[in-house]
């Protein structure tokens, strides 16, 4: 196994590595070029309802057809070739060794052919608009009979693209999380106890397990779907004995948990950075884990809340109500442990802070309004219209772009060893944050209003077709090409700061956690000496020492160096 | 024997610093089937409600019945390769070359099984029972499809270990995932026979 300090080709580097930095950092930018794409589709398709009829500039006119499509493909993107690969593969893959203290994962080729499975599936995604009939239109949740028969949907070829692409990135997920669960059981540094493990190490286990504990239901369903899309089976055909609702069972048991599975590593994120940045331990560090857990529990058992339109028996309904409602708890909690960090903490507005801070925020007003939708009797009026949207928007823009964006500027010098333009940062910020609020407030107005999701055109609905509704879709158009332009300063700045961005050094911010001791950007291996463990993760501004930091690895006072590092 | 199966797919060569609980084949196979559980689980779940749901009699009268005892008897094949597994693992402690031998007997039995189901599709078929008569056909190829899919995997992958056996070249670790593999798919099936035969 000749891995070792010879010069390799650049295939070899960076198309076949085994080492998880290089995987983590495809994942990173496979990710954020689908975001890109699914950023692209966005704007085709709030273009169009915010100024219906026209010509798109760059795309040109949006039929109903490809408005389906592009409404469709950008939110599969969105939540399976962007929040997934980079809040779990790439985050997963470039933090966990660093952070625990390894030299790699343990099944590094299986690491590999994950990422290599998952480009594939992002290709499939991709080719799926070039076949004849265009890409799959039916929804990211793909309910059938629409995307159970060809003359409905009319993507023959799209819809079964469309599928085959999901199934495949969940068998690359299934990889990394087996190699993520198990490399943070079995290669902890020694010294490294339980409750000594990052919060967000926590994070990606916790959501690597759920995702792997929910996503055979999915699997199932998929292939039945496949079978009727293609070989003329009948599962989810109510004329021939199947039931079109039991798809719907299928892919929201997997669906809800799959919100838990990206949300919990974006709070681990926020929840390390805030620590930092305020100089402070953790708030309840054990009380967020067994949160944690009971999220990830209680997450099998919400996904029914998705059918009370649909029908369910009543009863179900009210269970379902509950747990939904309950579910919200664990999760308040955890946003109360940040509130509570910050309390009499010295904070540090940073880029990466302020990301997580307007994490906190944003986050919170996804949350409060879930509360409508989650119970089922304010549910069916607002079923399907643009406050759900907008709602779980507020969700899913902190997880995914305000989650990510707070982990990538935080862990940019240790990832390429230079530090990233603050000024740019901030203004990048701003520039996208504001744009942000000013989509999705207007879409909550409209949503109560009576908008209803999937429609191409208002201007056949008169109740809708109002000026003041049509202003606020434009505004939220408006907003929405403001915010996709904002990200020109990230690019920039990213591409810029790597190339002739200051030198970061190990520890630039002054952070106790393991991968601040590697070098920056830690070499094949990682670390000079592996490291040991004496203290958890949040030693800040500990009593009665000079610095207000005190590294995981660093040996307490008066005691000898381990011999190993004395050797040295 | 799993403590010595440690650094099996590191590259680095590095071995670990800490006992383990369990090795990583172990685990990494412990996940992967918990993740296969839940995939049959839903399978058998959803074949459930259609059953439950369907008015009347369940098989559809009309339908092509099972041959219950046959399948009964390849059932007992498949329980049986399984046994002759474990007896390969108590060798494998000793001596490789006794780990072979009772791997090609649990292989043997095992092929032995899939030829049998898929001798039984082949009948079926004749007689006309499709994937597209009703829930009740896609339903049986489906489940059954599935598992005879795990059980070919299965049967590769002690092919595969009984080669290394052969060669003196098989690890700890690469024995025990497939064996935890084999297990399953054998714990599978009775399962599978209950719910969709009987």
């Amino acid at each position: 196994m000749s891995h070792a300090h010879h010069q390799e080709g650049w295939v070899k580097k960076y198309l076949w590595s085994t080492d998880h930095k290089i995987i983590g950092f495809q994942y990173l930018f496979t990710g954020m070029a689908m975001a890109l794409l699914g950023g692209f589709f966005a704007y085709a398709f709030r273009m169009q309802l915010g100024f219906p009829g026209k010509s798109v500039p760059g795309y040109g006119l949006v039929s109903p057809n490809e408005y389906n499509a592009l409404v469709t493909n950008h939110g599969t993107i969105m939540i399976f070739w962007f929040a997934m690969p980079v809040l779990i593969a790439a985050f997963g893959n470039f933090l966990i060794p660093l952070m625990i203290g390894c030299d790699d994962m343990v099944f590094p080729r299986l690491n590999r052919l994950s990422y290599q499975i998952f480009l594939l599936s992002a290709l499939i995604l991709i080719a799926s608009f070039f076949v004849p009939g265009g890409a799959f239109g039916g929804a990211w949740t793909a309910y059938p009979p629409l995307s159970a028969k060809h003359q409905y949907s009319l993507t023959p070829a799209g819809a079964t693209l469309w599928l085959l692409a999901v199934a495949l990135e969940f068998v690359a997920f299934l990889m990394g999380g087996i190699n993520f669960v198990t490399t943070v059981m079995n290669s902890r540094a020694p010294g490294m106890k339980w409750h000594q493990i990052p919060v967000v190490i926590w994070m990606i286990v916790v959501a690597s397990i759920v995702f792997m504990a929910s996503v055979g239901p999915l699997v199932a369903g998929a292939v039945m779907l496949l079978f009727d899309q293609q070989f003329g089976t009948g599962f989810y055909d109510p004329v021939r004995g199947g039931d079109p609702i039991l798809w719907q069972h299928l892919f929201w048991f997997f669906g809800h948990p799959e919100v838990y599975v990206v949300l919990l590593p974006a709070i681990g994120i926020v929840i390390d950075v805030i620590a930092v940045f305020a100089r402070k331990k953790v708030f309840a560090y054990k009380t967020v884990l067994y949160t944690a857990f009971a999220t990830g529990i209680l997450s099998f058992f919400v996904w029914a809340h998705h059918q009370f339109v649909a029908g369910i028996d009543p009863r179900m309904a009210n269970v379902f109500t509950a747990t939904t409602v309950l579910i919200s708890v664990p999760i308040a909690e955890m946003i109360f442990v940040t509130i509570a960090t910050l309390y009499g903490g010295s904070i540090r507005l940073t880029t990466p802070m302020l990301w997580a801070l307007a994490f906190v925020a944003e986050f919170l007003i996804g949350g409060v309004t879930g509360i409508y939708l989650g119970s089922s009797g304010s549910d069916i009026y607002f079923h399907d219209t643009y406050f759900v949207l907008a709602h779980f928007h507020y969700t899913f823009v902190p997880i995914a772009v305000i989650g990510s964006f707070a982990g990538v500027t935080y862990w940019f010098p240790k990832m390429f060893g230079k530090m990233l333009d603050e000024k740019l940062g901030k203004l990048h910020f701003w520039a996208t944050i504001i744009p942000f609020n000013f989509i999705f407030i207007p879409l909550f107005i409209t949503g109560a209003a009576g908008d209803h999701r999937r429609i191409h055109d208002y201007s056949r609905f008169p109740d809708l077709a109002r000026a003041d509704l049509q202003n606020l879709r434009a505004i939220a158009t408006v907003a929405t090409v403001c915010m996709l332009v904002a990200q020109v300063i990230f690019f920039f700045n990213f591409f810029k700061s790597m190339k002739s961005g200051k030198r970061a050094g190990n520890n630039p911010w002054n952070a106790n956690t393991l991968e601040w001791s590697a070098a920056s950007p830690p070499p094949h291996g990682n670390f000079e000496v592996l490291p040991t463990v004496y203290r958890g993760p949040y030693e800040y501004s500990a009593p009665g020492r000079e610095s207000d930091f005190w590294p995981q690895d660093e040996p307490p006072d008066g005691e000898a160096e381990p011999a190993q590092e004395a050797a040295e | 024997m799993t403590t010595a199966a440690l650094p099996l797919d590191r590259p680095s060569g590095i071995s670990p610093r800490r006992p383990a609980v369990a090795s990583n084949a172990v685990v990494g196979m412990a996940i992967f089937l918990a993740a296969e559980i839940m995939f049959f689980g839903a399978l058998i779940s959803a074949f459930t409600i259609t059953r439950i749901s369907t008015p009347g009699a369940w098989p559809p009268p009309g339908q092509i019945r099972l041959p219950i005892e046959a399948t009964g008897v390849n059932t007992g094949v498949l329980i049986a390769s399984g046994v002759a597994l474990y007896f390969a693992q108590r060798h494998g402690q000793a001596a490789a070359r006794g780990a072979a031998k009772m791997l090609g007997v649990a292989l043997g039995l095992g092929a032995a099984f899939v030829l049998f189901q898929g001798w039984e599709w082949v009948q079926l078929i004749r007689e006309g029972l499709t994937m597209r008569s009703g829930p009740a056909g896609s339903f049986f190829y489906l489940l059954v499809g599935a598992h005879a899919l795990h059980a070919v995997a299965g049967l590769i992958a002690l092919a595969v270990a009984r080669g290394k056996a052969l060669r003196d070249a098989l690890t700890p670790g690469f024995f025990t995932s497939a064996r935890l593999y084999w297990y399953f798919v054998v714990g599978l099936w009775p399962v599978l026979y209950w719910r969709v035969y009987l």
